[in-house]
């Protein structure tokens, strides 16, 4: 043991300052990150302990575990934790908030304190759920659709909406800190085309998060004001039209979609990089399809409401535009897969989960174009075709990508490494465990099972069993690295400033790096993934 | 163009910035960012308006003749001369005179605070005429129904832009703050000018409310 503490730098950003205040008065970036990633762990498994509950009470036909009631509960409660609480802060504020500055070669993002209150006011909106939850519940499923979240439901919506209202400020002052820092804090020499994908990735989910997120702050204001003092913007009673809330709701919620997957698949493009030691293939392609997919992501909405009364045109439209996203994602599949051509691929943990992502999100995106295809539309709409091919893209993409980053930057995040034949095992068994619980939730939507009843006729029962069994694999995949990773902050062996002998500027800096990431400020003189300078001695 | 010397080791230059112009950047494109995410939220609100001012001409028409437009356009006038007030406040902590500055800074903070005495008082009335949306409203026989949104809208809307205001005031007392304490000078003024521009922003949607809100129907 003293030996690996003897390898650990003498001063780093975890030995500045000991004590709650050094953590909960900080203004360093890394700090702020380690502050969100204990927090939204906290919330992915309070999220995860309603999915068990909802997976129990599914491996009978009869609702015999829990009431109808609660189970409306228990998928609304699940879906808005994860949805807001895990998987929209997940990798920006986490993975993004420590390596952005890191990665440009600046001491901090532009505005500290703003990262801080936004950790802040994320913890409050988180508050808020939870008291929503803890006091009741609320059943309005997490798109809090009209007029039976304003008029008919008794439950605790205004609670839960006013978390998800104030969280939505703290991915606000998220992106635009993001947005800030990748335009004025750059080092000298960092052009927009050296940077590393992951920051493009991240700089488009920025556009979003600023985009997007206001029009549901809004949508949601609206819902409150028509609950509480009985305005009418939804309420048909004085001529509302409650489908113009989903339309308000989903300018944002369809977007939101790609604030998770679009920083998964940056951290996919620096993994497959490393992990294959050559650059990613058509690096500009890649850069420009991030951007490509925050753009088209703004007009697909309406493929939520194809069933809800839209005009048929209008339909046709978005029908087509969504197709449309297609293409983007595609080209990064196809350049991931053409990046490891010929490279010389090493397996290690971070690389299972990226391989992990590009095969599930493949199938999740390609699901995708079968559900903005109108006809299957309406066949499987509301069934568990649309459950598993929403989990695909943010579980089997945005979860994996968010722990293959996790492993992959864990070394300099905590100086230590994790061990690699437990974190392969459970790369392994979430795989296993999520095509489990997931593939057989296509054929039984496919073969109409509805989404949302806690009861279901007994010939789904098959189906049912096995995606409940892959659930119990999947959680024990969770918990696995969730001791090892903590095991490894005290434990596991001094990692030195670059483990995986990858290129970039993060690697550049000691692991853990020192409050102000670089002794000097680096000058970039070469192309990200510049594999071949290492023989010329620019990688640490 | 400051001396090297002032320009990287000036006491208002925050640690993670290397000179005080980079500062200045990205103070000026953060706020430009956040009034994009305030465009988009106040977006939502129009879209809604656009939306039921198409299906309901008529009811909106006759809603809006309900609004005072003597204190709506007292109001407009009010917010564009503290616009003009908050232009010169600017310019005075460019031109480092702190004395103007100040002066400037509480003129604007008055007029904002005679704008939202003007708005109360014709909330007092729309409250007193039973016009607030919900069980106590009251409106002509033929449009009781979707005169409802319209006001709805109307309280939604000045509402949230009477929040933004108050919150333009709290800034411009922190602003006087600042400047009395003596933190703003020629050098540093970042402060003055980023919140001048968002209290032009508020200004700007209410240039857009005063017509949509007040003035529809008023041209013939």
């Amino acid at each position: 043991m003293q030996t690996t503490v003897a390898a650990l730098p003498p001063r780093h950003y975890l030995n500045d300052g000991f004590g709650i205040r050094s953590w909960l008065f900080t203004r360093d970036h890394k700090r702020i990150a380690l502050l969100y990633l204990a927090t939204i762990t906290l919330f992915f498994f309070i999220g995860g302990a309603m999915a068990v509950l909802i997976r129990l009470e599914l491996a009978t036909p009869a609702g015999d575990l829990v009431t109808d009631e609660t189970y409306n509960k228990l998928f609304t409660m699940h879906g808005v934790m994860m949805v807001f609480f895990f998987l929209i802060p997940s990798i920006p504020a986490t993975l993004g908030n420590f390596l952005v500055p890191l990665m440009i070669g600046a001491k901090d993002l532009a505005f500290p304190k703003l990262n801080l209150l936004s950790w802040y006011i994320f913890v409050v909106g988180g508050l808020f759920t939870l008291y929503a939850l803890i006091s009741g519940g609320v059943d309005t499923g997490w798109t809090f659709y009209t007029p039976f979240s304003t008029i008919s439901s008794t439950s605790k919506v205004v609670p839960t909406a006013l978390g998800v209202f104030i969280t939505g400020f703290s991915s606000i002052l998220t992106g635009l800190n993001f947005i800030v820092t990748i335009h004025r804090m750059r080092a000298p020499g960092m052009t927009w085309f050296r940077m590393p994908l992951f920051l493009w990735s991240i700089y488009a989910t920025s556009l979003i998060m600023v985009l997007g997120t206001p029009v549901i702050a809004i949508t949601i204001l609206l819902v409150a004001a028509e609950r509480l003092f009985h305005f009418g913007f939804f309420d048909p009673a004085v001529g509302g039209d409650p489908v113009l809330f989903q339309h308000l709701f989903w300018f944002y919620s369809h977007p939101a979609v790609y604030i998770m997957v679009l920083p998964s698949m940056g951290v996919v493009s620096e993994v497959v990089a490393a992990f294959c030691r050559k650059p990613v293939f058509g690096y500009r392609i890649v850069a420009f399809a991030s951007v490509a997919i925050a753009v088209l992501g703004f007009l697909v909405w309406a493929h939520h409401m194809f069933v809800a009364g839209i005009s048929v045109y209008a339909a046709m439209i978005f029908s087509v535009l969504s197709m449309l996203v297609a293409i983007p994602s595609a080209v990064k599949v196809f350049n991931w897969t053409a990046t490891m051509y010929r490279g010389s691929i090493s397996w290690q943990t971070p690389m299972l989960y990226a391989m992990g992502f590009i095969g599930l999100f493949t199938i999740g995106g390609l699901t995708g174009v079968f559900l903005a295809t109108l006809a299957v539309n309406v066949h499987v709409t509301d069934t568990y075709f649309i459950v598993a091919h929403f989990h695909y893209i943010m579980v089997g993409g945005a979860l994996m990508g968010y722990l293959g980053g996790l492993h992959y930057w864990w070394p300099k995040i905590s100086g230590r490494l994790y061990p690699e034949f437990l974190a392969k095992l459970s790369a392994g068994i979430i795989f296993l465990g999520f095509n489990l619980t997931f593939f057989p939730q296509f054929v039984a939507g496919y073969l109409g099972m509805p989404r949302r009843y806690h009861a279901y006729p007994p010939d789904f029962q098959v189906l049912n069993v096995l995606s409940s069994a892959g659930a119990s694999i999947l959680g024990v995949g969770y918990l696995i690295p969730m001791a090892y990773l903590m095991w490894s902050l005290r434990y596991g062996r001094a990692a030195g400033s670059n483990p995986f002998g990858a290129v970039g500027l993060e690697w550049m800096t000691t692991s853990p790096p020192p409050t102000e990431n670089f002794a000097t400020t680096p000058v970039v003189a070469w192309d990200a993934y510049d594999y071949k300078g290492e023989v010329e001695g620019r990688v640490a | 163009m400051l001396p090297d010397a002032v320009e990287h080791h000036h006491p208002a230059l925050a640690h993670q910035f290397d000179s005080l112009a980079q500062q200045r950047e990205a103070a000026a494109l953060g706020m430009w960012v956040f009034l994009v995410t305030e465009v988009l939220f106040f977006g939502g609100l129009f879209a809604t308006y656009a939306v039921y001012r198409w299906w309901y001409p008529d009811a909106f028409a006759a809603a809006s003749h309900e609004l005072d437009i003597l204190l709506g356009g007292t109001n407009t006038a009010v917010l564009i001369t503290s616009s003009l007030t908050m232009a010169l406040a600017v310019h005075s902590a460019q031109l480092g005179r702190r004395r103007l500055l100040l002066l400037f800074l509480i003129a604007t903070m008055a007029l904002g605070c005679v704008f939202l005495g003007i708005k109360g008082v014709e909330y007092y009335h729309k409250f007193v005429e039973h016009h607030v949306p919900g069980p106590g409203f009251e409106f002509e026989a033929a449009y009781a129904r979707q005169a409802q949104i319209f006001f709805s809208l109307y309280f939604i809307m000045t509402g949230l832009h009477a929040v933004h205001m108050i919150i333009g005031i709290g800034i411009m007392l922190a602003m006087f703050w600042m400047s009395w304490r003596g933190r703003i000078t020629a050098d540093y003024y970042n402060p003055i000018e980023v919140s001048g521009l968002y209290w032009h922003f508020v200004d700007i949607v209410w240039i857009f409310l005063f017509p949509l809100l007040y003035l529809i129907g008023r041209h013939a």
